[in-house]
């Protein structure tokens, strides 16, 4: 009795914040102004306009995911072979910028990647071409690399740091030689960090539009920008809501996927 | 004899400056099962990460059958490795557990199935290629690490601690089996335990080793009869180790009494440290003993009684199946070849004495 009254503020709180918002997405999305049943908003993903930014935020997140694990994988390997003493600095580092606001953050890319931005100034002043690329996919992908590469080291750097060293060894005395041993015992057994960060990564990056509307101008829509914008501009919530529900079963489906992949759960732990 | 398998010379190995291993020299006979026994920090997991070749020696060889394997990477060395905490790959199952070492070598399918069944007959677990070494108990685990080995065919199997993480019961059985493994397959063992019972029921040679050097090499009768030093007797089962002073050939001088003993070229009138185990003490009636004191302490450990008699200012321990109560007069008596002389260290650094055999 005593422990259901202490979680009570917490259940309170998840009703409020986060099961009865679900629940009005989930009523908007499936009934028209007149509040009819309807499945005309989750059908709109079809329309050419929505399917490209549904697409391209697949792309985009896509990209951006791959390319952080190729630069996370690697750095989790370097911070995982050094001693505490030396490996908490490194790690004190990536953390760092997280502190710091997420929308700043993306600001200040703006600002140093702007056609007059400060980076063009001192490449010009190098004598070296402008860097044009603000407003295009790839400052886009930039902004997610950078905002999201902490997400997929740590988890990464938490499953090699669970592998015993002998097993490393076991594999070496057994003959293999550094590749095998990477290949068929290091990675296999850092997978569930792997797909721990993809997940990490993959999410927020396929619903962020901050970073679309800050880095790729007002050309590139992604679908986080169309939902924003029927809620903030046109003012459909039902329309806005129904890509919403759309949006959700991507990422439940990524959910699922991560979920049988990492049975133990163990890279999801930082 | 036999021929020498692997030739350690001159070996010295330190981190940062702590020395762990100073100019070791040690050879290995083919088919010799050898145990490097000592305290933890005696410099034995390194020597054998050394014959591995996880470690690098700052000086001297590790020769191999004639060839120089020191800067040889661990892949590459014809020998096995079984690890303390077994280091299974716990995202295989067993059968891909022990066909590793071989797939790596691209050993054919029949070839390897063949194998994985042979070594799991072996190790008395068979049928069990399909488990995963989670669902195994530790010495399950242990035989697998053992199995994953041994289908290598090397020449020559380390062993670390292997039996350290497994309950007394399991490892008195752990044992036997690896006697019997080592006597089936007719590999050179190299173990390494800071246990002596299993160094002494195991091995055909132990090597004791104390602060990076070793203590003595011998068999098992050798080294409990006739330990060395000082540290070996009391490293190796309970032992009474007294000061005393050898009068002449055959003639030892204990707290004041004197003892026949079989030990000669001592020298006359000379200090040394006189060796006798608890069980060599025979209790006699207070008359008829060469040194007369009173039983201090009793306990009974199942086989025997372990005692404590106060006697000419020493305390004794005594191992003995009579029961002798607490405060009872008694007599000490020892049998002359039960006595071991031994040179007392000149000083306290000279306990780790360096013994070239």
């Amino acid at each position: 009795m005593n422990k259901k009254m202490l979680s009570l503020p917490y259940l309170f709180w998840c009703a409020v914040f986060i099961i009865i918002p679900l629940c009005m997405v989930v009523y908007y999305g499936l009934t028209d102004k007149t509040g009819a049943f309807t499945l005309a908003n989750i059908a709109a993903i079809a329309t050419a306009e929505h399917a490209k930014a549904l697409w391209f935020s697949l792309l985009l997140s896509f990209a951006g995911t791959v390319i952080c694990l190729l630069l996370a994988y690697p750095l989790a390997m370097i911070l995982s072979g050094m001693k505490v003493s030396q490996h908490s600095f490194i790690v004190l580092i990536f953390i760092l910028p997280m502190w710091m606001n997420f929308l700043l953050r993306t600001m200040a890319w703006e600002t140093l990647l702007e056609k007059n931005g400060i980076i063009n100034t001192i490449l010009h002043f190098l004598h070296l071409p402008a860097l044009n690329i603000i407003n295009t996919p790839s400052a886009i992908i930039l902004g997610m690399v950078y905002n999201f590469l902490p997400f997929m080291v740590l988890p990464i750097y938490n499953a090699l740091t669970k592998i015993d060293n002998n097993v490393v060894n076991a594999a070496r005395d057994l003959g293999a030689g550094s590749f095998q041993t990477f290949s068929r015992i290091i990675f296999p057994l850092s997978l569930p960090g792997v797909i721990s960060g993809i997940t990490m990564v993959f999410v927020p990056a396929l619903t962020t539009f901050v970073i679309s509307t800050l880095l790729g101008g007002s050309k590139i829509l992604l679908i986080g920008n169309v939902i924003e914008q029927e809620f903030t501009q046109t003012g459909n919530w039902h329309l806005g809501s129904g890509l919403s529900i759309v949006l959700m079963i991507f990422i439940l489906i990524n959910m699922v996927l991560s979920a049988v992949f990492d049975k133990d759960g163990e890279g999801a732990t930082l | 004899m036999k021929d020498v398998l692997v030739n350690l010379e001159h070996i010295s190995k330190s981190y940062d400056s702590h020395m762990v291993l100073d100019d070791l020299n040690l050879y290995i006979r083919e088919n010799e099962f050898l145990t490097l026994l000592g305290p933890s920090g005696c410099g034995k997991t390194t020597t054998l990460r050394i014959l591995g070749g996880f470690e690098q020696p700052d000086t001297g060889k590790v020769i191999f059958d004639g060839a120089d394997i020191t800067c040889l990477p661990a892949n590459k060395r014809p020998l096995n490795t079984v690890f303390q905490k077994y280091a299974l790959f716990t995202h295989m199952n067993i059968a891909e557990n022990i066909a590793f070492g071989l797939k790596i070598k691209n050993k054919t399918k029949d070839y390897i199935n063949d194998k994985i069944k042979y070594a799991l007959k072996l190790v008395n677990l068979d049928g069990y290629e399909k488990r995963m070494p989670d669902s195994l108990s530790g010495g399950q685990q242990q035989r697998i690490a053992i199995a994953r080995a041994i289908v290598n065919e090397p020449r020559l199997l380390l062993l670390d601690e292997p039996l350290g993480a497994l309950d007394l019961k399991l490892r008195q059985d752990m044992q036997y089996e690896l006697i019997r493994l080592k006597n089936e397959l007719g590999i050179t063992f190299i173990y390494v335990t800071h246990d002596q019972e299993e160094a002494l029921t195991m091995s055909d040679t132990i090597v004791v080793m104390n602060q990076g050097y070793i203590q003595q090499i011998g068999s098992p009768e050798r080294i409990y009869n006739e330990p060395e030093n000082a540290f070996v007797a009391d490293f190796i089962g309970d032992s009474n180790i007294i000061g005393g002073i050898m009068v002449k050939d055959r003639l030892v001088e204990i707290l004041g009494a004197r003892f026949s003993c079989v030990d000669e070229g001592f020298g006359q009138n000379k200090p040394v440290d006189v060796v006798i185990r608890p069980e060599d003490v025979e209790l006699v009636k207070p008359e008829e003993g060469a040194i007369q004191g009173v039983v201090s302490h009793i306990i009974f450990k199942g086989v025997h009684y372990e005692m404590e008699v106060q006697a000419g200012g020493f305390e004794w321990l005594v191992h003995s199946t009579r029961m002798f109560p607490v405060g009872t007069p008694v007599g000490i008596l020892v049998e002359p070849f039960n006595i071991q002389i031994m040179n007392k260290p000149e000083s306290e650094d000279e306990e780790a004495v360096k013994t070239d055999e």
